[in-house]
C-alpha cells in the first residue's frame, strides 16, 4: 500500500557518522502513508527521521522501517496577526526562516544549524543561544500518528501528558505530521552582535552571570586545549535582533533579507586524522587571536550568528570515515565545577576538541524526559577513538552526581544504566508511551541501546 | 546494538570453551556489561567461564548446546537462539579442534573430524547466522582463524587446511556483507598459548590470549577487516607466502 514500491534499502546514520545500519526507508507523501506506515511496520518497528542532525542512533531503525519526512515538507498556514506558523514536520528551519523573515516573523528558539525539521526539532526538544526556553514550549499544538490513536491532535494543555511526552520522545511516542509554532516579531534580519574575549572558565561564567540579561542570545566558544591559568579561556558573543534603526544605511534595503548560500561542499571523501591535535591547536589559536581583545560591536546576519557552520555542506565529513562523538551536558547552576573539571580532563587528555560551547540555560524544559533545565551546558566535538569511552564514562558520573544529564540527540554512548538517574521522570514518561504505542511498534537504535522505552533486551 | 566507541551489549560465543573466546569476551564485558550467551558441546563445561564472566562485569551468561558437526541442526540452532535472546552486537565463531597431524595421515575418520569440526561446521553455521543478522540490519561476526591457513606446512597440514578453507569462506562472506550494515572481523593468530596448545612447543611471535583478546576488541572498535595477532605476522606471513617451495620446506617451522 502507499509508496511501498519506492521504499529504498539504505544505511543510515546519525551526523557523527558511527554505527550505521540498515533500513528500509519510505518517504511518504501524505498523512495516509504516514498512517499506514505507523500502523503496520515491519516486525522490527519503525521510526521517524527528519534531516539526520542528530549526532547518534536516534533516527535509525536496524532491521526495520525509517519514515524520512522530507516530503512533508509545506508551509501550510501563516497567521500575521497572532504570529504563529502552522507547518507539515519535514519542514526545515532554513526553509521557515526563508519564508518568515520577510514578513518581519521569526522563531523563538533556533539552535546551531538551520537544517533540521521542525519535527525533529519537536522530538528532541532542541534548545539555542536562547535561555529562557526551549522549542516544544513555543509549539501552539501539533498532529502526531501515533499507534493507538491514529492521527490526533495534541494541545499542550489539554493533552498534557501526550504532548509533553512527545516533545523531547525522540520519535517513540509517534510519528509528529504538523505543528503550528508561536513566532517574535522582529524588524530585520540581522542581529547587533557584542564579542569579547575572556581569560578563563571562571571568567567567561563571570561574565555571563553579570551581563546576560542585556541579550536576547549569549553563548561561549571555549578553546579547550588551554590550561593552566587560561584553561577555558572563551570568545564571548552575545547578541540581540537589531531594529531597523541599528542598521548601516546600505543594508536598510534589504533589512529582511534571508538568502545565505552555501559556500562549500565537503568533498564526499576524506582521510582520517585530519582533526588531529596540531590542526585543532593551530585552528583554536587562530579563532581566539582573530575576536578582538576588548569588547567590540557589529551588525551580524543571521546564519554567521546562528549558523557558522551551515556554509560549509557536510562539515562532519572533515571527521573522516571513523566518524566522531559529540558529548553534551547540563548541570545545575553551583556546579560550575563539573564544567570546569570536564575542561581539565579533556585538556589533560589531549583530545583534539575544536570549540566547546557554554551556554547557560534559565528555565526547565517541560518535556517528561527533555534535556534543558536551569544551568551550565558545556557541549563539545571529539574524533571516534576507543579511548573516549572511560573519559566520558567518568564525567557523565560528574554529571549525575551533580544532578545534570546528557543530552540524548548528541548522545552515542551513555551507558543505560545511567539513564533513570539523569532522566528521574523516564518512569513516568514510559507509562505514558506505553498508553500511546502499547505493542512498542515504535523503534529506534538508540531504544535498543539505551532501552528508553524500557521493553527489555529480548525485544527486537 | 554496538555503541559509537565500539563496545557491545550482547555477545554470542561458539565454542564457548574455547580460550581465547574466553578472553575476548572478558574484556568486551568489563568495557560494558554485556550480555553473554556460551554455545559448547557440554554447556557444564562454560561453568567455570561464566563465572569469570560474571565477574568481570557480563550483566547475564547464559550457557547452550550447540555441535559444530551436527550441520542438520544449525539452522534451528540460529533462530531458537536469536529467538530466545533478542539481538546480538557480536557472534564470535571460536570453535575448533587441533586434532592429530599423525593420525590423521593414515585414518580418514581422523582426518575428517578436524575438516567437519573446523571447515564443514563452520560453513554449516554461518549461513544461517549471516541470513539472520542480515535481517538483523547490525551486528559484527568474528572468525577465530589462524595464521596456519595462510600457508599450510608440512607439520600440520590437514588443520591448517580447514582454516584455510574457513578464512576463505569468511573473505568471500564480508564482500557479500558490504552495506548490510553486518562487518565481518577475521583474526589470524600465530602461535597462542591455550589448553588447546598445551605441552607443544611454542613458536616464534607465540602470544596469549589476552595479546589475542586486546587486538580483536581494538579491531572492533575500528572496524577492521583481518586482524593479525601479533601484527608483525602480517608481514612474516606476507614473506613466507612468496617463498619458494623448496626453501619453504626446509624452513624449521614447517
Amino acid at each position: 500500500m502507499g509508496d511501498t514500491d519506492s521504499a529504498t534499502r539504505e544505511l543510515l546514520s546519525g551526523w557523527g557518522r558511527t554505527s550505521p545500519t540498515l533500513a528500509t526507508v519510505h518517504r511518504p507523501d501524505d498523512l495516509e502513508h504516514v498512517v499506514s506506515q505507523v500502523t503496520a511496520p515491519s516486525r522490527r518497528g519503525v521510526i521517524a527521521r527528519g534531516l539526520g542532525r542528530s549526532y547518534g542512533d536516534a533516527a535509525q531503525n536496524a532491521g526495520g522501517d525509517v519514515l524520512s519526512c522530507s516530503n512533508l515538507d509545506s508551509v501550510l498556514a501563516i497567521d500575521v496577526d497572532k504570529g504563529t506558523v502552522t507547518v507539515e514536520s519535514g519542514v526545515s528551519l532554513d526553509t521557515l526562516l526563508r519564508v518568515l523573515l520577510p514578513l518581519g516573523w521569526f522563531p523563538m528558539v533556533i539552535p546551531g544549524t538551520s537544517y533540521v525539521t521542525v519535527g525533529g526539532a519537536i522530538a528532541s526538544d532542541i534548545h539555542g543561544k536562547f535561555r529562557h526556553g526551549s522549542f516544544a514550549e513555543y509549539v501552539d499544538r501539533m498532529r502526531i500518528v501515533t499507534p493507538a490513536r491514529g492521527a490526533c491532535t495534541l494541545d499542550p494543555n489539554a493533552d498534557a501528558r501526550a504532548f509533553w511526552a512527545t516533545s523531547g520522545g525522540m520519535g517513540l511516542t509517534g510519528v509528529i505530521t504538523e505543528a503550528t509554532l508561536k513566532l517574535q516579531s522582529v524588524e530585520t534580519s540581522r542581529i547587533v552582535c557584542d564579542t569579547e574575549r575572556t581569560d578563563n572558565v571562571d571568567d567567561t561564567m563571570a561574565r555571563m552571570l553579570d551581563g546576560d540579561h542585556a541579550y536576547r542570545y549569549s553563548v561561549a566558544w571555549i578553546d579547550c586545549l588551554a590550561s593552566g591559568g587560561h584553561l577555558g579561556r572563551s570568545v564571548l558573543t552575545r547578541g540581540n535582533h537589531a531594529t531597523f534603526d541599528e542598521l548601516a544605511g546600505s543594508d536598510r534595503a534589504t533589512a529582511r533579507a534571508y538568502t545565505p548560500r552555501t559556500l562549500l561542499g565537503s568533498p564526499p571523501w576524506l582521510p582520517n586524522g585530519l582533526i588531529n591535535l596540531l590542526t585543532v591547536r593551530a585552528f583554536n589559536e587562530v579563532w581566539f587571536r582573530k575576536s578582538p581583545r576588548s569588547p567590540q560591536r557589529h551588525v551580524e546576519g543571521i546564519k554567521p550568528f546562528f549558523f557558522p557552520l551551515d556554509g560549509v555542506r557536510d562539515w562532519n565529513r572533515v571527521y573522516g570515515s571513523r566518524g566522531f562523538v559529540q558529548y553534551q551536558f547540563v548541570v545545575p547552576f553551583g556546579a560550575e565545577r563539573v564544567v570546569r573539571t570536564a575542561l581539565e580532563r579533556f585538556s589533560a587528555a589531549r583530545v583534539p576538541t575544536f570549540l566547546a560551547v557554554l551556554k547557560r540555560f534559565e528555565h526547565d524544559s517541560r518535556s517528561v524526559i527533555g534535556f534543558p533545565m536551569s544551568g551550565w551546558t558545556l557541549a563539545l566535538d571529539m574524533p571516534t577513538s576507543p579511548a573516549l569511552a572511560p573519559l566520558l564514562d567518568g564525567l557523565d558520573e560528574l554529571v549525575v552526581e551533580a544532578g545534570g544529564r546528557v543530552y540524548l540527540t548528541k548522545d552515542s554512548r551513555l551507558r543505560p544504566e545511567l539513564l533513570a538517574a539523569m532522566y528521574p521522570r523516564l518512569d513516568d514518561w514510559r507509562a505514558t508511551r506505553a498508553t500511546l504505542d502499547p505493542e512498542g511498534l515504535l523503534r529506534s537504535d538508540m531504544d535498543r541501546r539505551l532501552d528508553l522505552s524500557g521493553a527489555g533486551p529480548r525485544r527486537r | 546494538m554496538k555503541n559509537a566507541l565500539g563496545e557491545v551489549q550482547s555477545v554470542l560465543v561458539l565454542g564457548g570453551t574455547s580460550d581465547i573466546a574466553l578472553a575476548i569476551t572478558r574484556r568486551l564485558v568489563a568495557q560494558r556489561g554485556a550480555r553473554v550467551v556460551l554455545a559448547a558441546r557440554k554447556p557444564e563445561a562454560c561453568d567455570a567461564a561464566a563465572t569469570t564472566l560474571r565477574a568481570a562485569g557480563a550483566s547475564e551468561v547464559h550457557a547452550i548446546a550447540f555441535d559444530a558437526t551436527d550441520f542438520a541442526s544449525h539452522e534451528g540452532f540460529v533462530r531458537t537462539t536469536f529467538d530466545r535472546f533478542g539481538d546480538f552486537d557480536l557472534v564470535l565463531v571460536a570453535f575448533g579442534v587441533l586434532g592429530d597431524q599423525a593420525r590423521a595421515e593414515h585414518d580418514p575418520a581422523a582426518a575428517l573430524e578436524i575438516v567437519q569440526t573446523n571447515f564443514t561446521g563452520t560453513v554449516s553455521v554461518t549461513v544461517p547466522l549471516a541470513v539472520r543478522l542480515r535481517a538483523q540490519g547490525h551486528g559484527t561476526l568474528v572468525l577465530l582463524s589462524s595464521v596456519a591457513g595462510e600457508r599450510v606446512r608440512r607439520s600440520n597440514f590437514v588443520y591448517g587446511s580447514s582454516k584455510a578453507g574457513a578464512d576463505g569462506y569468511y573473505q568471500g562472506l564480508a564482500a557479500s556483507l558490504v552495506s548490510s550494515g553486518v562487518h565481518v572481523l577475521i583474526v589470524r593468530p600465530g602461535f597462542v598459548h591455550t589448553k588447546m596448545t598445551a605441552g607443544m612447543k611454542a613458536a616464534p611471535l607465540s602470544v596469549t590470549p589476552d595479546a589475542v583478546a586486546d587486538a580483536v576488541v581494538r579491531g572492533i572498535a575500528r572496524g577492521r577487516e583481518i586482524v593479525w595477532v601479533p601484527p608483525a605476522m602480517r608481514y612474516v606471513m606476507a614473506v613466507l607466502r612468496h617463498l619458494p617451495v623448496a626453501v619453504f620446506r626446509r624452513l624449521p617451522i614447517s
